[in-house]
């Protein structure tokens, strides 16, 4: 059976990124396709896909479009392509190798929800990204595409806004993402009431991922079903998996959603550098709870690696291999949720920080048993008491990582040292080739 | 705000009190709001920096890869600690958080620049570029 793939079609393409290379191959037929429909149908379909968000919660993206109100105008649409989760690094190849499919995605999705004006969050660091996405929007507007009619055919405004960010994680979170998009510092707004009721400048917004929304043209073309067969159960289609650390081919691949973690590893990875074993995976990003190296002969669909106790999160898969100190992996993960920490939330600005150095003082063979235990009580006390969900994203990996490698931290306090020296990352630190929806790099 | 205070650094280097105030003014607003934002933002400064801008991720999937000891290299180099600025002024140094570049690691940027598959040699080259 030959592999459908969805995103990464045109990727390394001669002038993929141009209108004219995306009309070729059948671009925005699609949304001459929806123009042709009722936009309920249109909404109709993306239900059936069983599409489900690429951002990292994994909502169902139909069923989320259903809660805007029905009679308040303006409404919105935000695409974040924040992309700041340590290990996720698909967004911003679809915008780099197919922007045009994104600018389709957005163009159907505010057709369905009679949307008028839609802004693409980037985050700052992606100036090239922005200037691609920048110039395929003015190349879309240029041919009448965008504008106040729609491919030229239908009376229909809509303006595409590129919006840089300036280096915050936080700004990916959807209602701090509002905030930064309103010009101030990005903040999350406490919940209720959702962003598709009061969102960016108080009205109701839609707030979806770059991969996410980049899906729409497909599902539109080829049907919600078609989409809905590729997966199975509750999740359609396909996903791109950002595979990094010890493997032979790091890089992305868009694979089924419910594809094997093992063998996406073990075969299209190439398996682990130097032919060592795997010691851990962070299956979707770095705030889904690590999976020891026997336990990942799972599928990635959403809800099959939240029964094996992780989450598949933005798709971003980390493998560390057996010469990988975990408590120094921890420290760093750690060390970052601690700076991204906003502050507005006392259990998560205190509790990321005392994390952070607890896990220090592990490392740098400093800390006692109870230590230890300090750490696992720290990490229980945020989850649930915040705002915002940064606060489990940071309690879930120290919950994990000390669960599942205990032995590791307390070896730290044992020998008053890490028993790793100098290569606490592995053995074999270097860079190897990357191959990105068949392209290499 | 933030596309003003982009333009501010672009023109001025870096967003000192008086930039965030014209930032502020311009738009009709509080001289608070404008700081409020400019040091919200990392990739906002409020103090001068060197001429280039080096920053280099750190993060685990860099790590992994090789990012923290070419991190230490640069210090070295440079003779600069984490947000240290080299003696003749030519660069500014610091770590940085993950940069989406974690297949591709490890990654730093410069000027805003990404450069990925890092080594030693590949970054005196790079470096080695500017001014
Ligand atoms: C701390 C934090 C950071 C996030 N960062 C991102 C991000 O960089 N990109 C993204 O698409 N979603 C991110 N999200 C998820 C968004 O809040 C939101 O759920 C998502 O953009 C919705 O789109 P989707 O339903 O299409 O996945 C983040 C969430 C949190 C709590
Ligand atoms: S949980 Fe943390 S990041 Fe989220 S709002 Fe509270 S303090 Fe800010
Ligand atoms: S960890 Fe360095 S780019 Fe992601």
């Amino acid at each position: 059976m030959s592999e459908t793939l969805i995103l990464t079609k045109r990727w390394g393409k001669p002038d993929s990124a141009a209108l004219r290379t995306y009309r070729a191959d059948g671009g925005y037929a699609a949304l001459d396709k929806a123009l042709g429909m009722e936009p309920a149908a249109v909404v109709d379909e993306v239900k059936k896909s069983n599409l489900r968000g690429r951002g990292g919660a994994g909502f169902a993206t139909g069923l989320k479009w259903t809660f805007l109100p029905k009679d308040v105008r303006p409404r919105y649409l935000t695409v974040n392509a924040d992309e700041s989760e340590p290990g996720t690094f698909k967004d911003r190849y679809i915008i780099e190798h197919d922007p045009h499919m994104l600018i389709e995605g957005i163009a159907i999705t505010c057709y369905a929800l009679d949307i008028h004006a839609a802004y693409v969050y980037i985050r700052g660091e992606f100036a090239k990204q922005a200037r691609i996405l920048e110039a395929a929007v003015e190349e879309a507007r240029a041919a009448g595409i965008l504008g106040s009619r729609l491919l030229g055919k239908k009376d229909f405004d809509l303006e595409i806004v590129v919006h840089r960010g300036a280096g915050a994680y936080i700004c990916g979170e959807e209602s701090a993402l509002l905030e930064s998009l309103e010009g101030k510092k990005g903040y999350p707004r406490l919940k209720p009431p959702f962003p598709a009721i009061v969102g960016l400048w108080g009205k109701p917004t839609i707030i979806n991922n770059v991969e996410t929304i980049a899906n729409v043209p497909w599902i539109v073309a080829n049907g919600g079903d078609a989409f809905a067969a590729l997966g199975v159960g509750k999740s359609g289609g396909t996903r791109l998996f950002g595979v990094s650390g010890h493997v032979n081919r790091p890089g992305v691949f868009e694979k089924p959603v419910a594809y094997n973690l093992k063998k996406l590893i073990m075969e299209d990875c190439g398996g682990v550098v130097g032919g060592r074993k795997i010691k851990a995976v962070i299956p979707g990003g770095s705030s889904s709870p690590v999976l020891r190296g026997d336990e990942i002969d799972i599928s990635l669909e959403f809800d099959a690696v939240k029964a094996a106790g992780s989450m598949s999160g933005s798709g971003g898969v980390i493998v560390f291999d057996d010469s990988t100190c975990m408590v120094r992996a921890l420290a760093r993960i750690s060390k970052f949720y601690a700076e991204e920490s906003c502050g507005q939330c006392t259990p998560c600005r205190e509790g990321t920080s005392w994390m952070e150095g607890i896990v220090e003082k592990i490392e740098h063979g400093h800390a006692t048993a109870e230590d230890v235990a300090k750490l696992e009580q720290v990490a229980g006390n945020i989850g649930g008491q915040t705002i915002c969900a940064l606060g489990d994203a940071a309690s879930m990996p120290v919950q994990s990582f000390v669960k599942k490698f205990r032995d590791e931290f307390l070896r730290h306090v044992e020998e008053r040292r890490c028993p790793y020296g100098d290569h606490g990352w592995g053995l074999d630190q270097s860079s190897r080739p990357a191959v990105v929806g068949g392209v290499r790099y | 705000m933030l596309p003003a205070l982009r333009l501010g650094q672009e023109v001025f280097g870096y967003l000192s009190p008086a930039v965030q105030r014209l930032a502020a003014d311009r738009l009709g607003t509080s001289p608070a709001r404008a700081e409020e934002v400019a040091t919200f933002y990392v990739m906002f400064h409020t103090a001068p920096i060197g001429r280039h801008l080096v920053e280099v991720c750190t993060n685990v999937s860099c790590c992994l890869t090789g990012g923290d000891r070419l991190f230490e290299y640069l210090k070295h180099k440079l003779g600069v600690a984490n947000g240290g600025t080299s003696s003749d002024g030519r660069f500014t140094l610091r770590e940085v958080e993950c940069l989406g570049a974690c297949g591709t690691a490890p990654a730093m940027l410069v000027d805003e620049e990404m450069h990925e598959r890092l080594d030693p040699k590949k970054v005196e080259e790079i470096l080695g570029r500017l001014e």
